[in-house]
């Protein structure tokens, strides 16, 4: 039985992959169990300057899932590179995904130059898919054009796979995607969160302070296995998808879709051994429906 | 940080909608009073953040106030049910801290984690001087409880029905403080830190996605950086934090 999977040249021993800000840099979760059974780790998306995000309340829950308004909340790019890396570095001994956000291409183009020179980074994944923050984020990827200049002006500064997360935040995810691509994308992570609103009975005022936040959890997984079918079809670039997986099962649907890896978000929040129980997990469900290796499964039910 | 099943083995009111529920497990991830769990409730994604009121080798007991639809669950759970708990999250009270007669302040359901700390303190042989306040004669509980310790306990209604008339800052003005422990709602937070002369603990609440320090929902500003209250809090010193 094969679990491995490959990402723009980069070997996976499994496609389960924390999402990026569910994982925080990853070295906390090495207490917890050895997450070098980890295929990959998407790190804590960070931007050139530290930022300490949006005030509090940033969480509300909501049916099969949560909204977050964190707002990219990190330490700077220049820290993360000295500090946040290396610590990982020390306990995970894989390449890992650097994820990547800012509120103008200036600021994109800075901290990606950076980060790509870390020795421990495998992948960019450049996120034009935040909803918590103003003038930058997801602006950029519900545009084609500023996707495409962002992309192009990212791809060329860095030697590493660059990969773009989508917001599923649109009418038409395709023609971002194929924008993406037409800028030298070498591959796209999605979906990242819904923009979602709760209101506070009692208050009669949103439950966070944000007002809005990102709505993740299983309740989203259909709209990402939609939106990962839909652009399997558009696009010739590996995709790893991402939205509400919860377990092996879930995976296996997200690669038949045409995922070539998994991202696992909200779920390590309710269970930190979520990504471990998944990866245990992956041989008996490929045993149940008869898989002899996941790379023969990906884009399978198209 | 452990994971769990923890089985119910008491859960009864004490008073018209705060309980007390005690469950049966393993308590070798506490290291600190004023930590927490965090409970997996059925049909609710997040888990709830509970703070612990006493641990013994194999038995935590938990006091909560039913607030929403997550504890609202917990006060309909009978002994023998099983739950899925994150147990010893959280700092805790740094008890080394204390000098030899430190006053521990609670309001309402900030009450239960300030029980551990005491017998904590006075195990160590420390003169522990205890400040509950409450709204109304019918909210107060573990009153005896602090007393059979080996507390002494000052009681505050907001209505005069028991003790002191008036809020826990109306005692606090009364006895000497040389260290405190706080923990209650945030405008009594910020209402002991001013009144009180000396330095203290004080543990804070804020709404979390993951309890464990994952997920940056719930940071706050302090003069020491940001801190995450789930993970370098609850409990702040009362130097660091930004009022």
């Amino acid at each position: 039985m094969n679990l491995s999977v490959t990402l723009s040249g980069l070997k996976l021993d499994n496609p389960v992959i924390p999402c990026s800000g569910t994982f925080g840099f990853g070295y906390e979760f090495a207490s917890f169990y050895d997450i070098n059974i980890l295929g990959s780790i998407s790190v804590k998306g960070t931007t050139r300057e530290p930022r300490y995000g949006n005030d509090t309340p940033r969480i509300a829950e909501c049916t099969g899932g949560l909204l977050n308004a964190v707002g990219l909340q990190n330490p700077g790019v220049d820290k993360v590179v000295s500090e946040e890396l290396p610590k990982l570095a020390a306990v995970y001994h894989k390449p890992v995904i650097a994820n990547i956000s800012g509120f103008s291409i200036d600021e994109y183009v800075a901290c990606c130059e950076k980060i790509s020179a870390a020795p421990n980074v495998g992948i960019i994944e450049l996120n034009i898919s935040c909803p918590n923050v103003h003038n930058g984020g997801m602006a950029f990827g519900t545009d084609p054009k500023s996707a495409k200049a962002v992309t192009a002006a990212v791809k060329k500064v860095t030697g590493k796979p660059l990969y773009v997360k989508l917001s599923p935040n649109v009418t038409d995810i395709t023609e971002i995607a194929k924008a993406c691509e037409a800028a030298g994308a070498d591959g796209l992570s999605l979906i990242n969160t819904l923009l979602g609103m709760r209101l506070d009975l009692r208050k009669r005022k949103p439950v966070l302070a944000n007002t809005t936040g990102g709505f993740s959890g299983p309740a989203v997984f259909p709209v990402a296995v939609r939106m990962v079918w839909q652009v399997y079809n558009a696009v010739k670039l590996p995709l790893i998808g991402m939205g509400g997986v919860s377990s092996a099962k879930d995976v296996l649907e997200m690669m038949l879709a045409g995922a070539s890896a998994v991202q696992v978000g909200s779920a390590n929040l309710i269970d930190p051994f979520a990504c471990r129980t998944i990866i245990e997990e992956l041989p008996e469900q490929m045993e149940q429906y008869g898989i002899q290796s996941l790379e023969e499964i990906i884009g399978g039910a198209h | 940080m452990k994971k769990g099943i923890y089985t119910i083995t008491e859960n009864r009111a004490l008073t018209k909608n705060v309980f007390l529920m005690r469950l049966a497990g393993d308590t070798s991830a506490f290291t600190a009073p004023g930590q927490f769990v965090n409970i997996a409730l059925d049909g609710l994604y997040l888990r709830r953040p509970i703070s612990v009121c006493d641990l013994n080798e194999n038995e935590i007991t938990l006091i909560y106030k039913v607030v929403g639809e997550g504890t609202e669950k917990m006060s309909r759970l009978t002994a023998g049910a099983a739950l899925d708990l994150l147990t010893g999250l959280g700092n805790g009270f740094d008890t080394a801290a204390s000098g030899d007669s430190p006053v521990l302040i609670g309001g309402g359901v900030g009450v239960p984690p300030l029980f551990y700390l005491a017998k904590k303190l006075i195990g160590e042989g420390k003169h522990v001087t205890v400040i509950l306040g409450f709204n109304t004669k019918d909210e107060i509980f573990f009153q005896e409880e602090f007393q059979a310790l080996g507390a002494d306990v000052l009681v505050t209604t907001v209505d005069g029905s028991v003790g002191i008339k008036g809020f826990v800052t109306d005692a606090l003005s009364r006895i000497a403080c040389p260290y405190y422990y706080c923990c209650g709602p945030l405008p009594m937070l910020k209402a002991v830190h001013r009144a009180a002369a000396s330095a203290g603990q004080l543990s804070f609440e804020e709404r979390m996605g993951c309890g464990f320090g994952a997920c940056m929902g719930c940071t706050c500003q302090t003069k020491n950086g940001n801190k995450r209250i789930c993970k370098e809090g609850p409990v702040l010193r009362s130097e660091e934090v930004l009022w």
